[in-house]
């Protein structure tokens, strides 16, 4: 058994990139996630891994810092909350187009424009509809725990290296702020500048001799040849789809009704399935892990199966609802419910809107 | 002339110049006249001089350089517009025995990059950053740029630039060497032989300085034309340049060894 702490998700978060073997972290701080470059500013991981730590002069520095150096083959990272997310996206769009591997973690609060710093789940459309500017995608992974706040850095590496993406974890100022016992792995190394030449030669470190230069760039003014670079971007996206779906099904086996939630709101609604069925209403859910690709053979199976009705809470007006449709393709009942602007629902509420939107509406 | 006379003439004993193969053999993407392509070749050779071509790490901008990747034969990113400081300090700290420069316009730099700039020289980031001033927009056909001249016309100053509505020309360099973080601050020009040698010189030096590690950021700004967007023959150019352009952006060192001079 890992190390176990009483952690913050955001302290959980700035653990486990040390302990991931993250070269660099690149940030500026924002409510509610700054206490993740005090933590790693706090915990001197130069002294421990070797990892450098900057505080930048704004998001658009942090995610053009992630450009510079992922570019190089070093792991990097960098964490923010919604408005400053927003300030990442052009940055977001070139890495896209360079095909930069990093990660960037958004602890999502209240909006539009600078909202509040309660916890919403109001940033879903930006995460997985690309954000930026042009035909792109991102994988997203979406913690519901401080313990996953800290296991999913290095799956979100993993990710990031294995297709040369910029890969987003999008949790919320619940889950940043709250403190849960985590179980922390053992600390990775960090690679060796050899290994990284060896296993990502596309790094411009220094062209080795002998060799041709390297080039990063999202610029090609020739739109045959942009057109076959896109061509080359959506062919790892239907990969990407077609092998990277994460999901967890909770008391799906003998529902009647499924509640897809992720995050915080999952959490919730484990809260009112459990009254649900106190009240003899069969109810699962399902939970999204990668909001992008998002898990539509999972709701494919559940439609088939014969479930009567899917509700759709998050801490937003009704973002991932959409997606939960195009797959549902009105062969059964979909609503949304949620609380938003930093309001998080009640489980009663959630199963108030279950009633009242899916059983009896 | 005769084949035997040209024979007699191209001798290995008689070469006088050759090209570096740090500049690719791809033609450049710049206007006949442009000071651009001066101002590459004198870095790669710098590079090639200090033997550094497989150390060496160059991040290029947006604006009419935006292809010097294309050119500059050692590993290069492109990076977001005003965006280079940003990317090139996260090479540097993260690759500290690298030689890492920017190449930058004045829009990219001194406009939408001001404070990616102004905080990477704060920071006195280990960089080299080598930012050329036409005092105009040549990519994007002509507009103005915060280093055009008072009264200067261009497609978004057409009767001229009035400092009163649209600012005064931003010496963004005199500026940065101001602080504490910058650690040589010069500026030259690349439109004669002699101009070219003392920017190389300016050059080399700055490479030096982070090869040797000397705490702060080298910022060479070199004042170039832009014969098509000044609507301008090259050579008229160069002297509109020495007559308007060097008066308020004054060539000459601005800070030595992180002294202010």
């Amino acid at each position: 058994m890992g190390e176990l702490r009483l952690m913050k998700g955001n302290e959980a978060l700035a653990e486990a990139a040390i302990r991931a073997g993250t070269d660099g972290y690149f940030g500026y701080p924002i409510t509610p996630q700054s206490e993740v470059i005090e933590y790693l500013m706090a915990e001197k991981p130069h002294e421990r891994t070797g990892m450098v730590v900057l505080q930048a002069e704004s998001e658009v520095a942090s995610i053009n810092m992630l450009y510079g150096g992922g570019g190089t083959g070093k792991k990097v990272m960098t964490s923010s909350s919604s408005p400053g997310i927003s300030l990442m996206q052009e940055g977001l769009s070139y890495m896209a187009g360079a095909e930069i591997p990093c990660i960037v973690a958004n602890i999502v609060r209240g909006g539009p424009g600078l909202g509040d710093i309660q916890p919403a789940q109001s940033d879903y459309f930006q995460s997985v509809k690309g954000g930026g500017h042009g035909d792109y995608r991102l994988p997203v992974l979406a913690p519901a725990s401080v313990q996953e706040m800290s296991d999913f850095v290095p799956v979100a590496y993993d990710l990031a290296f294995k297709y040369r993406t910029p890969v987003l974890i999008v949790s919320d100022g619940l889950i940043g702020q709250m403190m849960e016992k985590v179980e922390l792995f053992d600390q990775m190394p960090r690679l060796t500048d050899k290994e990284i030449n060896e296993k990502y030669p596309w790094g411009t470190n220094g062209k080795p001799a002998g060799q041709e230069r390297r080039v990063l760039t999202s610029l090609d003014l020739d739109p045959h040849k942009l057109e076959k670079h896109n061509f080359k971007l959506q062919d790892k996206y239907r990969t990407i789809e077609a092998n990277e779906v994460q999901y967890e099904l909770i008391d799906c086996d003998d529902a009647d009704y499924i509640i897809v939630a992720y995050g915080s709101s999952a959490r919730i609604s484990q809260k009112a399935i459990q009254l649900a069925r106190e009240e003899g209403i069969k109810v699962g859910i399902l939970r999204p892990i990668t909001l992008w690709p998002f898990p539509k053979k999972a709701i494919d199976e559940l439609v088939i199966k014969g479930v009567k009705g899917f509700l759709s809470v998050e801490m937003s007006a009704g973002q991932m609802v959409e997606d939960v449709k195009l797959t549902v393709r009105e062969r059964t009942k979909v609503e949304h419910f949620g609380r938003y602007g930093g309001v998080i629902h009640s489980p009663e509420e959630v199963l108030e809107a279950l009633k009242s939107k899916i059983i009896g509406g | 002339m005769s084949d035997i006379a040209i024979k007699d003439i191209i001798k290995p004993e008689n070469l006088v110049y050759e090209k570096t193969d740090l500049m690719t053999d791809k033609t450049l993407s710049y206007c006949p006249g442009c000071g651009h392509g001066t101002a590459h070749r004198l870095m790669m050779e710098v590079v090639g001089d200090l033997g550094q071509e497989n150390e060496t790490v160059g991040v290029a901008p947006v604006g009419c350089s935006v292809l010097a990747y294309e050119f500059m034969n050692v590993d290069m990113q492109e990076a977001a517009h005003g965006r280079a400081p940003a990317v090139a300090t996260a090479i540097k700290r993260l690759w500290p025995n690298k030689l890492v420069f920017t190449y930058q316009g004045d829009g990219d730099l001194a406009a939408i990059g001001t404070a990616e700039t102004i905080h990477a020289c704060n920071r006195g980031e280990q960089i080299v950053i080598v930012f050329i001033n036409n005092g105009i927009y040549g990519m994007t056909g002509g507009q103005m740029a915060p280093t055009t001249l008072p009264q200067m016309k261009t497609s978004t100053s057409p009767y001229g630039r009035d400092v009163a509505t649209m600012g005064n020309p931003l010496k963004i360099t005199e500026l940065v060497a101001q602080l504490p973080g910058t650690y040589y601050v010069t500026r030259h020009s690349v439109h004669t032989p002699a101009a070219a040698r003392k920017a190389k010189r300016a050059i080399k030096k700055a490479f030096q300085n982070q090869l040797d590690g000397k705490p702060g950021l080298s910022f060479i700004e070199i004042v170039s034309n832009c014969n098509s967007g000044w609507k301008m023959e090259p050579v008229q150019s160069n002297i509109w340049m020495e007559e308007n352009m060097f008066p308020y952006y004054k060539l000459g060192d601005i800070k030595v060894d992180g002294k202010l001079l």
